[in-house]
């Protein structure tokens, strides 16, 4: 088997309905794995951001991409996995406490600079940011007390660096990376009709 | 657009959404509509009066109305329409819909639905279409402000035509097409430049070729539009083309240098220089399973050069050395223009030795009613097929001189296409004649389009049934690979008399039964003033081949028809007869 790990996109799509049931049915159909979705409004008005993270290898994800291009309503895809970028993830865990470890677990939150969001009797509801390996590295410290119950919301990311810094084949203008150097991939701009002065 | 005479004033009368559906069809240049009516869509048809520009052609089922308008597009190059009500209506226009995506055929889909108020609750005659078509369409809209309504369907054919063609459904709910309108309609967009292929990915083509000891030209549906220059590039190079079944006349027959059809039932000399190849040009083609066989046996010399428009389809399937992403006119323009033509004699040999192992039908049998059907065909005759044996014998043995002659299903493979695409094409070139090929089986799924014929009396269409009383291909593939179990296969005892169904519907109806009945039939069917109906009745279980079976790789291909156990009717004959008893 080929090299299968997690690739983060983002994709910037036209805020209308059934977006994401298009996207979300295409990588159904093509038996493309998501491991994590999460979708905002962004800075644009009509335009949100999902990020996915799916996982397959190089060629997987290339051809999750150029499909993506082909739907009408995705004005933009990043792929991360080409640049630098900072992630996160929100989550909310729930902890069983007692008496006796009440004080051990607040300690270990603090370590980790998460905060109490909601005190019950037998349990502490914890809110932790940050990457994928804190929120489990977070997780696995707070296991033997017993956890009641998580939420995560999936991973959000955005590039490091102003957008001015990032090249043009991290938007996916340039030239696509995963076959031959001499691949164009179609522009944008007649897609991103709709939407106002993007980028 | 606005002084051309053409475009209607913003104002009909009072405009509602129907009429400025209509009035942006009519400026779009749209001449030719196929549909039904129902509830859900009846402003629609109220505000067609009002249209005599658009003619408005009544199939007999929504699937004809779409395969037509397919027909229409296939043999054009021009955007088909199709339109239903909502609910069964717009189901009906699946499959069709589904054929056009695959086959990348530019076809504007219009369905009613419910009142917007009453969508989502499982109205009368409610379907969510555009959730059901997600998948087969380019895109679709729901209409939700009359104001859009002809700024969608303007987009629409736009996103139908540009780049690589393809379905788009817009659903307009009923309130919308009664609602007032007071917008301009708009023009039509102009239709957007093809990219160009990059001159890196040319020059690296360029090299690949130069140093070519056994190259070979594949060309695709892609390339019909392009056909000239694949033509001057083989020419200029001195390379072999294949065609693939939806590339057919994509080069022209007569060529010493066409090698026929790639695949499942392609020809020997076509499947062993792809796997001999030390260069494959592939252009605007998706290499389809039915095209590669076993992928990882597939050209398994070669250094591949992918030309084609649509970045998915590089890399897909087949590892590509030299993807040259763009429009199959320029590249194969630029790639002819670079020609260094070098003698390869013994490829040519090779080649040569490979075309004489041509199978051509020598006893009376579908093969040889198809051969004997296709060789009476002008170059400028339309050839449809339905789906079956009947349609892969014609594209074995069918010659093309030109791009959009021949249609027929080739990604989807439905049955019940046949005779409303040649219906399509033949009221889109009147002029022409429209031969279609079916199967007795295929035929059935939509011989009610019989009517249509009737209806707006068209002369054009030339329809014969390959009558084998069979599912042929089906009975075929139970033959060799389910130890002959025929399972539902059978048609012979349940089949209509076809020149009687004919008859009913006015369409003047021939029969040949024998060789020697064969000539004079076709005579008197082709030379029939009006549409007409040739039904050849052929023994029971002559197969397609060469073949190559599914899962196998190309040069595994089993060349001729296997002998095989006599008396296979009378078997069945006793297995009905036992049923029934039963
Ligand atoms: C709508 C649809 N249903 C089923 C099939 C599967 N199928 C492929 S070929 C075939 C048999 C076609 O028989 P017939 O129309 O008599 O043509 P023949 O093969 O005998 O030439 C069938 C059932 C199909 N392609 N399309």
């Amino acid at each position: 088997m080929t090299d299968t790990r997690d690739h983060l996109l983002s994709i910037l799509v036209r805020d209308e309905p059934r977006v994401l049931t298009r996207i979300t049915a295409l990588f159904g159909r093509r038996g493309y794995n998501i491991r994590s979705l999460s979708v905002g409004s962004t800075e644009h008005p009509g335009v949100s951001r999902m990020t996915i993270v799916v996982s397959g290898d190089r060629g997987v994800v290339e051809q999750a991409i150029r499909q993506l291009e082909k739907l009408h309503d995705v004005v933009k895809i990043i792929d991360h996995s080409l640049e630098k970028y900072v992630d996160r993830e929100l989550v909310l865990v729930k902890v069983a406490i007692t008496p006796e470890s009440r004080v051990e677990v607040r300690q270990i939150a603090e370590d980790f600079r998460s905060r109490i969001v909601d005190v019950g009797r037998h349990a502490l509801t914890f809110e932790v940011t940050g990457d994928e390996g804190k929120i489990t590295a977070f997780i696995e410290q707070m296991r033997p007390f017993g956890i009641l119950e998580t939420m995560r919301t999936g991973r959000i990311a955005l590039t490091r660096g102003s957008n001015a810094d990032i090249p043009a084949h991290v938007y996916h203008e340039g030239e696509t990376q995963a076959l031959q150097p001499t691949l164009e991939v179609q522009p944008r701009e007649e897609r991103a009709r709709h939407v106002p002065n993007l980028f | 657009m606005a002084d051309n005479g053409k475009q209607h004033a913003p104002h009909r009368g009072d405009m509602t959404g129907a009429k400025a559906l209509w009035a942006t069809l009519a400026n779009h240049g749209i001449s030719t509509v196929f549909g039904y009516p129902g509830g859900a869509i009846m402003p629609v048809y109220d505000a067609l009066t009002f249209y005599p520009e658009v003619r408005h052609v009544l199939t007999r089922h929504e699937q004809g109305a779409a395969h037509a308008a397919e027909g229409w597009a296939k043999a054009t190059g021009e955007i088909g329409v199709c339109m239903a009500t909502s609910g069964p209506g717009a189901t009906n226009l699946v499959t069709g819909l589904a054929d056009a995506m695959l086959d990348s055929v530019p076809l504007l889909a219009i369905t009613g639905n419910v009142a917007s108020h009453l969508m989502g609750t499982d109205a009368f005659q409610e379907a969510d279409i555009t959730g059901i078509t997600l998948p087969i369409t380019k895109h679709n809209y729901v209409v939700r402000d009359v104001e859009e309504l002809p700024l969608i369907v303007a987009e629409a054919i736009r996103i139908a035509r540009s780049g690589r063609p393809g379905p788009v459904l817009v659903d307009i709910p009923k309130d919308i097409q009664l609602a007032a309108f007071h917008g301009e309609i708009p023009a039509p967009h102009a239709r957007p430049e093809a990219p160009a292929p990059s001159p890196e990915s040319i020059e690296r083509a360029l090299d690949l070729l130069r140093g070519a000891k056994k190259p070979v030209i594949m060309a695709g549906g892609g390339s019909l539009d392009a056909s000239a220059e694949i033509t001057a590039l083989a020419r200029a190079w001195d390379i072999p083309v294949i065609t693939t079944l939806m590339g057919l006349g994509a080069f022209p027959s007569s060529d010493p240098l066409w090698l026929g059809m790639p695949g499942m039932h392609g020809s020997v000399a076509a499947n062993r220089a792809i796997s001999e190849a030390d260069v494959l040009l592939g252009i605007g083609l998706r290499f389809d399973d039915r095209v590669t066989g076993r992928v990882s046996g597939f050209a398994p010399n070669a250094a591949i050069i992918h030309v084609e428009l649509d970045a998915a389809e590089i890399g897909k399937i087949i590892r590509t050395h030299v993807p040259v992403r763009g429009d199959a006119r320029q590249a194969a323009q630029l790639l002819a223009e670079g020609a260094q033509p070098t003698p390869r004699p013994e490829w040519k040999a090779q080649i040569e030795k490979w075309k004489s192992r041509t199978v051509t039908p020598e006893t009376y049998g579908a093969g040889y009613a198809v051969k004997a059907v296709v060789d009476r065909l002008r170059p400028d005759d339309i050839l449809s097929s339905d789906v079956g044996q009947h349609q892969m014998l014609a594209a074995q043995l069918a010659r093309f001189e030109k791009p959009r002659r021949w249609i027929n299903s080739g990604g989807l493979g439905t049955m019940g296409f046949g005779l409303p695409a040649a219906i399509g094409a033949g009221m889109a070139e009147p002029g022409v004649r429209s031969v279609v090929i079916a199967g007795d089986g295929g035929f059935q799924m939509t011989a009610q389009e019989l009517a249509t014929l009737k209806m707006y009396d068209v002369r054009n269409v030339k329809i014969c049934i390959i009558n084998n009383s069979f599912l042929g291909m089906v009975r075929q593939w139970q033959e060799l690979f389910h130890e002959k179990r025929y399972s539902e296969v059978w048609l012979g005892d349940s089949n209509p008399d076809f020149i009687k169904l004919a008859d009913a519907y006015d369409v003047p109806g021939y029969r040949a039964t024998t060789a020697e009945e064969l000539p004079a039939a076709i005579d008197a069917w082709l030379s029939d003033p009006k549409s007409a109906l040739l039904e050849v009745v052929v023994p029971h279980e002559h197969g397609v081949f060469p073949m190559v079976p599914a899962g196998a790789a190309l040069y595994e291909m089993i060349e001729t028809e296997p002998v095989r156990s006599p008396d296979l009717s009378a078997q069945m004959q006793d297995a009905a007869e036992e049923a029934s008893e039963a």
